[in-house]
């Protein structure tokens, strides 16, 4: 199985400055109820984007999100957090976004989003921070180069597991190297039993 | 010589297939695969799309928790799921087990339970092994003094097809509990304290080891209890060395080994113990004789205090929004907080000896008039024991509610849940907003502060109620 290989793009940001956002709010539990991994963009960031009659908030930034130019979520720090439900890449993926952008990213959510091309960007305090204070601001992600460009003259650095960005930029399925070890693995199930 | 090993480093090198290099994480072997109906179903989809089966059904478990009623069947004989999307769920869960040869633990089974209950409980949970789940709580089976992490869906699918996982080697913490317990103070106490020290994404990359006095003292429920909130700390994985009272827990259950291979896998679980002088990446010390009973008051783990003390001021943005949606007032004592809802159950705290606790404060004594307060048992057979002993008829006399075992309001996706605006005291594990319910408003605490609590009707110190049974000579 293969996925579209993640080009460099660049896209306009959508900034939410929480900290310790959890994948409750990225999708609440009540849209767990599905067999499938279709439709849970509806879902995604579902009381922060509609209100109590159901209509989209206008004033939340992540209105924007559908909009096609808007596919990078700069949030506050430990994004992510709580459970372990892979639902929420899911759903920010069905909403849009292509990359996270935070001081710091939960494991659980970052082993998921790069196993589904959610790109889990970790930067520096400094350009958080700027990040942060610049909602909208085009942004450049460079996984090759693993750098982030903002405007002409701020560039920094990230860094992904190795493993898990070559499989991103070869569009791999890590499934398929993992099958690859089915040898040492009986091997191992040999000498154990 | 070799060099001193972690208690970690000794799990984790037991079950490296292919070691880690620079180019590729290491391939980590899995000895206990546990499957709820929520994670699992997109998993069994990719195998069947990719003409995949699953290496070991024999290694594999499959329990319905997360979407099951905790009310009992209908006139009609019909279980009230809370939608037609939940019973399809669970009935998923049912053929897909039953398509691959997966032991199933499903609705009206009596070893069914909440997943992080039933393994232990049954003994399927053990020293040395690596065991995993589609549920970020799994981290509870470390109290055995196992390599146990929540995964996601995709690896779900990549231990039913391998039996392994793509891992890389976290850093080892301990965190180390000095001292002893005073009385009334229990080991979600020892979690929110721990958590409110190092932060929501303090033991982020790490797995944690944890040590001294008070976890030594601690049945292991408790270990259970503490272990399951590491990932509020952003560790995957919490783990105790074993010791008598692990071998004694385990001696008890049926999927336990037996016979001469009881001996023989005591004498080795006995090495599963951090050499003197192991290096640790992190070391915590708390001093367990100063620790309160533990509340929260925000809508992060780590925003917790002790229930005698007062809400604290904001700090920064996220503080304020958290203080605006719990409706606190700086200063104003957590004690003058008027409670809608007690919740007492979830992985975290839903054993026999939790809800001892809840049942010796609420025994003879009456849920406030006009709060709700709910009991749910880990699993069947946390609810047969606790019948055994009459804990349902001090619940249902102190006017609480016994349901059947479930997940129920900790995750609130099988219709039970607080109404807009409640305060609801639980003794779950995570206090996000909405959790619970649209707009409700979740205090963490014991099954003590929770009983407690849904006695006075406010956030309330178990301290004087336990202290009444002490002077009573109980």
């Amino acid at each position: 199985m293969s996925f579209e290989p993640f080009r460099a793009f660049t896209s306009k940001t959508i900034v939410l400055r929480e900290e310790n956002i959890d994948t409750d709010q990225i999708i609440p539990a009540r849209f767990l109820t599905t067999t499938s991994r279709a439709g849970l963009g509806r879902g995604a960031f579902y009381d922060w984007r509609y209100d109590d009659a159901g209509n989209l908030r206008n004033e939340s930034p992540l209105s924007l999100a559908e909009q096609g130019d808007h596919a990078i979520l700069v949030a506050g720090g430990n994004f992510g957090c709580g459970s372990s439900r892979e639902h929420a890449p899911w759903a920010l993926l069905e909403l849009g976004f292509k990359a996270v952008i935070s001081s710091d990213i939960a494991d659980i959510f970052k082993s998921n989003a790069l196993k589904n091309g959610l790109l889990p960007v970790e930067v520096d305090a400094q350009t958080h921070q700027f990040l942060l204070n610049n909602a909208g601001v085009g942004v450049a992600i460079d996984l090759e180069a693993q750098s982030v460009a903002v405007g002409e003259d701020r560039t920094t650095e990230f860094r992904v597991e190795p493993f898990a960005r070559r499989c991103l930029l070869d569009g791999v399925d890590p499934l398929g190297a993992l099958l690859k070890h089915t040898g040492a693995i009986e091997t191992y199930e040999a000498a154990r039993s | 010589m070799t060099n001193p090993s972690t208690l970690f480093d000794k799990l984790w090198e037991r079950h490296v297939v292919v070691p880690e290099t620079e180019e590729s994480p290491a391939v980590l072997y899995i000895d206990l695969h546990l499957i709820h109906e929520v994670t699992s179903p997109q998993a069994f989809s990719v195998l069947k799309e990719r003409g995949l089966k699953v290496r070991r059904p024999d290694l594999t478990i499959g329990v319905a928790d997360h979407s099951t009623p905790t009310l009992p069947v209908d006139e009609n004989g019909d279980l009230p799921y809370g939608s037609p999307e939940a019973k399809a769920q669970v009935e998923a869960l049912g053929e897909n087990c039953a398509v691959n040869g997966i032991e199933l633990f499903g609705m009206g089974d009596p070893r069914r339970g909440i997943v992080h209950v039933v393994g232990p409980e049954l003994g399927l949970t053990q020293p040395g092994k690596t065991i995993v789940c589609g549920d970020s709580h799994t981290s509870t089976h470390g109290a055995f003094g196992a390599l146990a992490f929540g995964i996601g869906t995709t690896e779900v699918g990549h231990v039913l097809a391998t039996q392994c996982v793509f891992q890389r080697k976290p850093k080892a913490m301990r965190v180390t509990f000095e001292g002893a317990l005073a009385p009334g103070v229990g080991a979600k106490d020892m979690a929110l304290a721990m958590i409110a020290k190092i932060g929501a994404d303090g033991g982020q990359g790490c797995a944690i080891e944890y040590a001294g006095d008070a976890v030594r003292g601690l049945s292991m429920e408790g270990r259970m209890t503490l272990c399951n909130m590491s990932i509020e700390a952003g560790a995957r994985s919490g783990m105790i060395a074993p010791d008598e009272t692990t071998f004694a827990w385990l001696a008890a259950c049926e999927r336990a080994p037996s016979g001469d291979a009881w001996a023989k896998a005591v004498e080795d679980w006995r090495t599963l113990v951090s050499d003197e002088g192991a290096a640790f990446d992190k070391e915590v010390m708390i001093d367990a004789s100063q620790i309160s009973p533990m509340i929260t008051y925000g809508v992060s783990p780590d925003a917790a205090a002790a229930v005698d003390a007062a809400m604290p001021a904001p700090g920064n943005e996220s503080e304020n929004k958290a203080v605006a949606y719990m409706d606190f007032k700086p200063g104003d004592a957590f004690t003058d907080q008027a409670v809608d809802r007690v919740f007492i159950g979830s992985c975290t705290n839903s054993r026999l000896s939790d809800l001892r606790t809840a049942a010796e404060v609420l025994r003879g004594r009456k849920v406030k008039d006009g709060l709700t307060a709910l009991v749910v048992p880990g699993s069947e057979a946390v609810r047969r024991a606790a019948e055994a002993e009459g804990l349902d008829e001090i619940f249902k006399a102190a006017g609480a509610e016994w349901r059947e075992p479930g997940c129920s309001m900790c995750i609130a996706m099988n219709g039970d849940k607080g109404a807009p605006g409640d305060l609801v005291v639980s003794t779950s594990n995570r206090n996000f907003i909405g959790r619970q319910g649209k707009d409700v408003r979740t205090v963490l605490a014991s099954p003590a502060t929770a009983a407690a609590s849904a006695v006075t009707g406010k956030i309330s110190d178990p301290r004087p109620f336990l202290e009444t049974l002490e002077a009573q000579g109980k």
